[in-house]
């Protein structure tokens, strides 16, 4: 069947801000949705609440809607674009629940708007549990034994009668959140109520627990005319019972014969037929390690994290092919772009073996559980590609930038053996050293296997490495035992290192570059998309031989790695922004990166794509057989950033920006002696080793200090010291955790308003496009502040030397591209707090907002051009004018990450944010915050906000306690804020704290009747505290909680406003950039 | 032991032995099946051919005797990249390597199979070598370099059905369903429902090609008794078995080469009883229709084909193996008409035959290994049986061969 005629004009909506469990996943598969659209001719009208998305670029969708996504927007929306249809399967979870919304309520029939690719019913039979259940029992597919509650009594009532462990699965919520296994009834009890309270339908399934079996996936994809096919399948390296989220993960399968192969892809099939999806859809089965028995464990009716995997792993573009289902094509119509000639009715046949490696956020929450189990963790996550299992590994831990090269972890050497086998138990992330380190010590693999479950076919190539290793450290190098350890995917410098050898017995190996072409090289294929072997054939330097347009410029673009705390999506969109620049003009962008949720590792971003780590060496092979003319650094975060030296050492030119830049932000001395030549003040700092050093530091600048790393990645381990104890417990972290070859650096800390420009400099003019303002003071890291552009309450005077000092700044680093600087403003005066010289997280926030395509001028200022033959002027864009006020919010993963402080600080916590934006602050600000998931409640009888402050916040919350009570709150406070407060004549009753006698704090939260939290007291990161538990039990029950009284002075003040989001405009964005761009052709 | 494959181009990969040590001459073909490798290893239709694995962990769940397509290794020789040494499968019997050993085969690891698989896709199936015995690079063995290409060059499959069929026939029961509580398979293609109670068991006879076991087996759990047949038997042998069906089987070599077999077949299908020919099985019938086979440039070895059924329009997943294949244009309108084509290249997948009561498909409707989305193909078949008996003249009692157990 060809194109349905009746569609011209579909509604897309993505997946909102990133979060633990949803993330850059679908951007890659609504960006690519958008473009397979937009080549059918189909017009394009995209929402989603999240600026930092390639898929809300101008360039993607006709008309982009950066606004919040709830049901009520999203029919303002469809009443004022009016789209033939809406396309719910590929902005995860987010978009999904949003279209069933709008078609059970009706909406979509009375506006005429069809849903493509599925039915309510479908996703109800996948996702309701009850339902899900029978639609497997009619298939005569296993489930495991399970039963539906709405009760905690029911559930401790189900699970006596089928045994424990069990495990909680509360129903409609995205990535497990609120489930775990429960090995006892009291543990039954906590998470099971947990469980309850989050579904938004008050449901969770009580199912026996099956840890051990094999987790196995299958990625089918399935047309209107009943075409089956599978796309890929995986094997979980962990069994059941950890979140496929967080386990590592091969394809194709390694230890499944043809016969349960075959098994499973027929049941996956016959599900996705019984369903009648017309798309993509995940089934994720159980299989019994000594039988063929075997259970369906879920079914995702929609394009998921694992099919962007599987795409990735295969080259078979399911998102673009499931939209292509959408629109009315069958699968044999759509081609194979892969190859060019055969049809996309096909299932992939690798030649390689994948590993994809979970990314966690517990290198920067020290004090984080790092416990793994059936709610994901993980922030992101990492391919690799090789032609055995152990090479692939060893590139994927290399790609994970946790410092290792092996899978040895340093510090569980010093562990004795009784300990290595006691943490085998343990599920954490950091059970795959453990297990290595077992192996490494001979404990035999039966024992293992017992403890882990996990496959001897894994332990034994596990083995290899462990064994490998230890040959290299004991034996002397050889050039034999040099090419054994290499295929094994060990790195010169590991090779070198572990043998202490001087120099490399030979010649070093060089790498072979093999293609991805979903069909094991049985056709001609013509995909740039290559990883790299010790086989001696290269591929991609046959390619590139036999490739037209030669004498183009070729620059090679290095990607940010996986999406972590700190740096996340908004580094693809700018290596992808800078990837799509370069093939504009006349370059051949190369692109290098390893995450496979990505819009750059579509083979189809780039030039050409080589999925392999992000490291020194493997650079240089990718260099060796591209013989590129540059490369760009400035795009790709840290990542990026921390090859910049290498290059300069091997002569490859650095487009933009010089790597002594960096340096030279980042070096204290440095930077002192670069402020002193632009005359910009500072805060008073000083550089320390010891704590004594820090102590005495501390009292000469005086309290409160910021103290960080220098060469701080991100705002990592960086606190704000109020007193000695900080100053003590801070270093007693630091030294354990951090190289101190490197100072500690304190810096006098300013209270003010913090704000953040980005700009672009040619070399002499600069263009500002937007100053951001932050709403929480200084302290609050930048990542994690709501932030405001234009700014709202600076002077013009302000205004003036921000830019100034930015030009300054551009200037004196020879900045050629992009630039960061955060400031801090006191009483009219601006002080710097650092100047990053590359893309910054705000660049998609700002290049939206502005109209100024920000990564496309600082590209082309790389390229030589000139900003004043831009278009878009110098110095301030607009003159700082704007006709909307753009608020982004920050978004927190606090419900899944126990243990950790939810207070706001200096070192980044958020993992996503949104946008909201209107023709007024306070409009945008309620759109910003409805947008980040704030439920804005009026206040019902008995209804309550406890406020707790650290003294120095007690003056300041008086005013915001009177304007709660005076809105129809009834304030709670602890002992001290409490007497405070009633000497200011405001009513409230006091509650005793956690630790005190029962009823307290806790009984109060667990009354629902608390609508808010304001807690600022006292500032701690050790998750034993009171005020951290206090905190901690807030966020597991989701009640909104402020740790800044600045964040609760503009939600206090939206809560009174009389603003409503339900007459508010509706921005298209894209719009806005036609119409900057128009100003800039006119000018330009 | 170092092990070189030699091509009849001069190309010489250098690898490991794995399996037996000596030297083998056949023709190098590709399969790009993920999983199987026990099956192809197992299967007759790679007769006279070297065999190379595309994916490159080979033997990962070691070998088990229920999956054998038959009952030993038919190709020449077996090329991987890596033979799993510490299989690990709950199943798993011995190594890939033990295996090899045990039938006698000369395999070589280590190779970049995929470099291999690129070369066979440009130049086409290319005859080669195996050997464990010299060094080809070394200058002294020049000589036995000179013979080996020689005999690789002058290598051809030839008399392959005669030496994969079985010598004499050979007649299985019906299997039992699964007994109640079993904990096997689940699904639709575990559960096919057995004759219908009363129904006197369909008699299909086999023609064995180089027949696989899992068409026997599809028979059989259909509840049909099934005779095989050595590919010797002619139409007076199938008129004297009485059988209610014939099904054809897979097999290796040039179909055009079975001149004998062809007559044969065309008798039998003259007599109108209701055919089925899978692969080897489908090419012979249409050169008895008066079609035209040729040698496909490398074949379709995996289980990734898509194949369009034209009637109606819809695409399954198959797996397949060949070298040959019938000419679409060839096919006498008279006698029948192409009704599969493969999705990829639109060479002919299936003919249904309107002078006769039979159709046939190039692609393996028994998977094993493979995907068993075509496996309705069976029904399909058989209900054209039972169609035929119902049409019968009674008193003709086709059950009359005594049923024993061979296997």
């Amino acid at each position: 069947m060809p194109k349905d005629p009746r569609i011209q004009k579909v509604l897309v909506i993505g997946s909102g801000p990133i979060i633990i469990g949803q993330a850059a996943e679908f951007d890659y598969s609504g960006t690519q949705a958008c473009r397979a659209l937009k080549a059918e001719g189909v017009e394009t009208v995209l929402v989603n609440s999240n600026p930092a998305t390639i898929m809300t670029d101008p360039d993607i969708a006709d008309h982009v809607y950066i606004e919040p996504l709830t049901a009520a927007v999203v029919e303002r929306i469809i009443e004022k674009e009016r789209p033939d249809a809406i396309l719910p399967n590929l902005g995860g979870q987010m978009g999904l629940n949003l279209s069933m919304e709008l078609a059970r309520n009706g909406f979509l029939d009375r506006s005429g708007v069809r849903l493509l690719a599925c039915r309510p019913d479908t996703i109800d039979r996948a996702e309701d549990r009850q339902l899900f259940k029978d639609t497997m029992e009619k298939l005569h597919q296993p489930v495991i034994p399970s039963k539906v509650v709405e009760d905690l009594e029911d559930a401790v009532a189900f699970a006596g009668e089928i045994g424990y462990p069990v495990i909680v699965r509360p129903a409609f919520t995205m990535g497990g959140t609120g489930g775990g296994i429960c090995e006892d009834e009291e543990k039954l009890r906590e998470i099971g109520t947990n469980g309850l309270r989050l579904s938004p339908i008050h449901q969770v399934l009580i199912e026996k627990c099956i840890a051990g079996w094999k987790e196995i996936e299958y990625e089918v994809m399935r047309d209107s005319k009943g075409n089956v096919i599978t796309v890929c399948n995986m094997e979980n390296l962990d069994p059941v019972g950890i979140h496929t989220g967080d386990s590592i993960v091969v394809a194709p399968s390694q230890t499944l014969s043809d016969h349960e192969y075959q098994m499973l892809r027929t049941a996956a099939l016959d599900i996705i037929t019984e369903l009648g999806i017309e798309g993509g859809c995940n089934c994720q089965f159980a299989l019994k390690p000594d039988s063929f028995e075997y259970a369906v464990i879920e079914v995702n009716p929609r394009v998921s994290r694992s099919s962007a995997l599987a795409s990735k792993a295969t080259g078979y573009p399911i998102a673009k092919v499931a939209t292509k289902i959408a629109l009315g094509y069958t699968l044999d119509e759509i081609t194979n772009e892969v190859t060019g000639e055969t049809c996309a009715c096909f299932e992939p046949a690798l030649d390689y073996v994948v590993v994809k490696y979970p990314k966690w956020p517990f290198d920067k929450f020290v004090y984080a559980d790092k416990s793994l189990g059936t709610q994901m963790m993980a922030t992101g996550e990492v391919m690799a590609i090789g032609n055995s299992f152990e090479h692939a590994m060893m590139k994927a831990v290399s790609s994970t930038e946790l410092g290792m090269d092996t899978l040895r972890l340093p510090g569980l050497a010093q562990l004795p053996d009784e300990e290595i086998v006691r943490r085998l138990a343990v599920q954490d992330s950091e059970r795959a050293f453990v297990v290595y380190e077992a192996l490494g010590r001979g404990i035999p693999h039966e024992k293992i296997y017992e403890i882990t479950k996990i496959d001897p076919w894994f332990l034994d190539k596990l083995q290899n490495l462990a064994d490998a290793e230890q040959r290299l450290r004991t034996e002397p190098l050889t050039e034999q035992s040099y090419r054994a350890a290499k295929k094994l995917g060990f790195l010169d410098k590991t090779i070198l290192r572990l043998s202490g050898a001087g120099a490399l017995p030979c010649a070093p190996a060089r790498a072979g570059f093999k293609m991805v072409d979903t069909c094991a090289a049985e056709f001609a294929a013509r995909t740039p998309y290559f990883y790299s072997t010790w086989d001696e054939e290269n591929e991609a330097a046959d390619f590139i031989a036999g490739r037209g347009g030669k004498g183009r410029k070729k620059v090679l673009v290095f990607g940010s790695g996986p999406i972590r705390i700190g740096q996340g999506i908004e580094f693809d969109y700018c290596s992808v922004h800078a990837v799509w620049t370069l093939k504009n003009h006349g370059c051949e962008a190369i692109l290098v990166n390893n995450n496979p949720e990505t819009v750059s590792t579509d083979f189809d971003t780039g030039d050409r794509l080589y999925f392999d780590p992000l490291t020194p060496e493997s650079v240089d092979h990718i260099i060796a057989t591209e013989k590129p003319d540059g490369c760009v650094v400035q795009f790709g975060g840290q990542t990026a950033i921390k090859l910049a030296r290498h290059m300069e050492e091997i002569g490859l030119p650095i487009l933009g920006t010089p790597a002594d830049a960096i340096d030279e932000a980042e070096d204290r001395e440095r930077f002192d002696a670069l402020l002193e030549r632009c005359g910009i003040p500072r805060p008073e700092g000083r550089t320390v080793y010891t704590l004594d050093e820090a102590l005495r530091a501390a009292r000469e600048v005086g309290y409160p200090v910021l103290m960080r790393p220098s060469y701080v990645l991100g705002g990592q381990n960086m606190i704000v010291a109020y007193n000695s104890a900080d100053v003590e417990e801070y270093m007693g972290v630091i030294t354990a955790h951090v190289d101190m070859s490197h100072p500690v650096l304190m810096d006098k800390y300013i209270f003010g308003t913090e704000c953040e420009v980005d700009a672009i400099c040619d070399g002499e003019d600069y263009l500002v496009p937007g100053i951001m303002e932050q709403v929480e003071r200084t302290g609050v890291h930048s990542g994690d502040s709501i932030c405001v552009y234009p700014p709202y309450d600076f002077p013009p005077s302000v205004v003036d030397t921000l830019v100034d000092y930015t030009g300054r700044f551009a200037r004196e680093l020879k900045v050629v591209g992009l630039v960061n600087v955060q400031y801090a403003v006191q009483n009219g005066k601006v002080y710097v707090i650092e100047v990053n010289p590359r893309s910054s997280r705000t660049v998609p926030y700002i290049s939206k907002v502005t109209g100024v395509p920000m990564v496309d001028l600082a590209v082309r200022c790389t390229l030589g051009e000139k900003l004043r033959d831009m278009g878009y002027g110098t110095g301030l864009w607009r003159g700082g004018q704007s006709p909307y006020t753009a608020v982004k919010v920050p978004v927190f993963s606090f419900e899944k990450l126990h243990g950790v402080d939810t207070m706001l600080g200096p070192e980044m916590k958020s993992t996503g944010e949104v946008l909201g934006i209107a023709p007024t602050f306070h409009e945008a600000m309620l759109k910003g915050l409805i947008g980040a998931g704030f439920r804005f409640k009026t206040p019902g009888p008995g209804s309550c906000v406890i406020i707790s402050v650290k003294d120095s916040d007690k003056r300041e919350v008086t005013d915001l306690a009177w304007k709660l009570h005076d809105y129809g709150y009834k304030i709670y406070a602890t002992a001290g804020t409490a007497s405070y407060l009633r000497r200011q004549m405001i009513p409230c009753s006091t509650v005793r704290q956690m630790s005190g006698e029962r009823p307290n704090v806790i009984d109060l939260l667990e009354s629902e009747l608390v609508d808010y939290i304001i807690s600022t007291s006292p500032h701690g990161r050790d998750p034993h505290r009171d005020s951290v538990r206090f905190r901690r039990k807030a966020t597991e029950l989701s009640i909104p909680l402020l740790t800044s009284l600045d964040t609760a002075r503009v939600l206090v003040d939206a809560l009174r406003s009389e603003h409503s989001i339900d007459g508010m405009e509706l921005v298209d964005v894209a719009a806005l950039h036609r119409h900057a761009a128009g100003e800039a052709r006119i000018s330009g | 032991m170092q092990a070189y494959l030699i091509l009849a181009n001069g190309r010489v990969f250098t690898g490991q032995s794995v399996g037996c040590a000596g030297t083998t001459v056949g023709e190098v073909v590709f399969a790009t099946g993920m999983v199987g490798f026990q099956e192809t290893l197992t299967d007759p239709s790679y007769y006279g051919q070297i065999i190379t694995q595309t994916y490159p962990l080979i033997g990962n769940y070691g070998m088990n005797k229920a999956d054998h397509e038959s009952a030993k290794v038919w190709a020449k020789g077996y090329i991987v990249r890596q033979a799993c040494t510490t299989p690990s499968n709950f199943r798993c019997e011995k190594t890939l390597d033990a295996f090899l050993k045990e039938n006698g085969t000369v395999g070589i690891e280590g190779i970049d199979t995929r470099a291999l698989t690129r070369t066979l896709r440009e130049s086409g199936v290319m005859n080669g070598a195996i050997t464990t015995e010299f060094d080809p690079a070394d200058a002294a063995n020049a000589e036995k370099l000179a013979n080996l290409l020689r005999a690789v060059s002058a290598y051809a499959v030839t008399g392959a059905v005669a030496a994969v069929t079985c010598k004499a026939a050979h007649t299985f029961p019906p299997l039992t369903p699964p007994a109640p509580g079993w904990q096997g398979e689940y699904g639709s293609s575990g559960e096919l429902p057995p004759a219908a109670d009363g129904e006197k068991p369909l008699h299909i006879a086999l023609l064995d090609l180089g027949c696989k076991n899992n068409i026997l087996r599809c028979l059989r759990k259909r509840g049909c008794t099934v005779t095989v047949l050595p590919a010797t038997a002619t139409a007076a042998d199938l008129a004297a078995l009485g059988a209610d069906g014939l099904m054809l089987s897979n097999g290796p070599g040039d179909p055009a080469e079975n001149t004998v077999v062809i007559q044969n077949l065309r008798q039998m299908l003259d007599t109108g009883i209701p055919t089925f020919g899978i692969c080897l099985g489908h090419q012979l019938t249409a050169l008895a229709a008066g079609a035209k086979t040729a040698k496909l440039k490398y074949g379709h070895r995996g289980a990734n084909q898509p194949v369009t059924e034209l009637a109606t329009k819809r695409t399954f997943i198959t797996s397949q193996n060949h070298g040959y294949a019938v000419q679409s244009g060839t096919v006498p309108a008279a006698m029948g008409a192409v009704s599969h084509v493969n999705a990829n290249d639109n060479t002919c997948e299936g003919v249904a035959y309107t002078a006769w009561n039979c159709f046939t498909v190039q692609f393996h409707p028994e998977a094993s290994g493979g995907p068993r989305d075509t496996e309705f193909l069976f029904d399909r078949f058989l209900s054209n049986v039972r169609a035929a008996r119902a049409a019968a003249p009674a008193g003709a009692d086709p059950a009359k061969t005594p049923v024993k157990e061979v296997r």
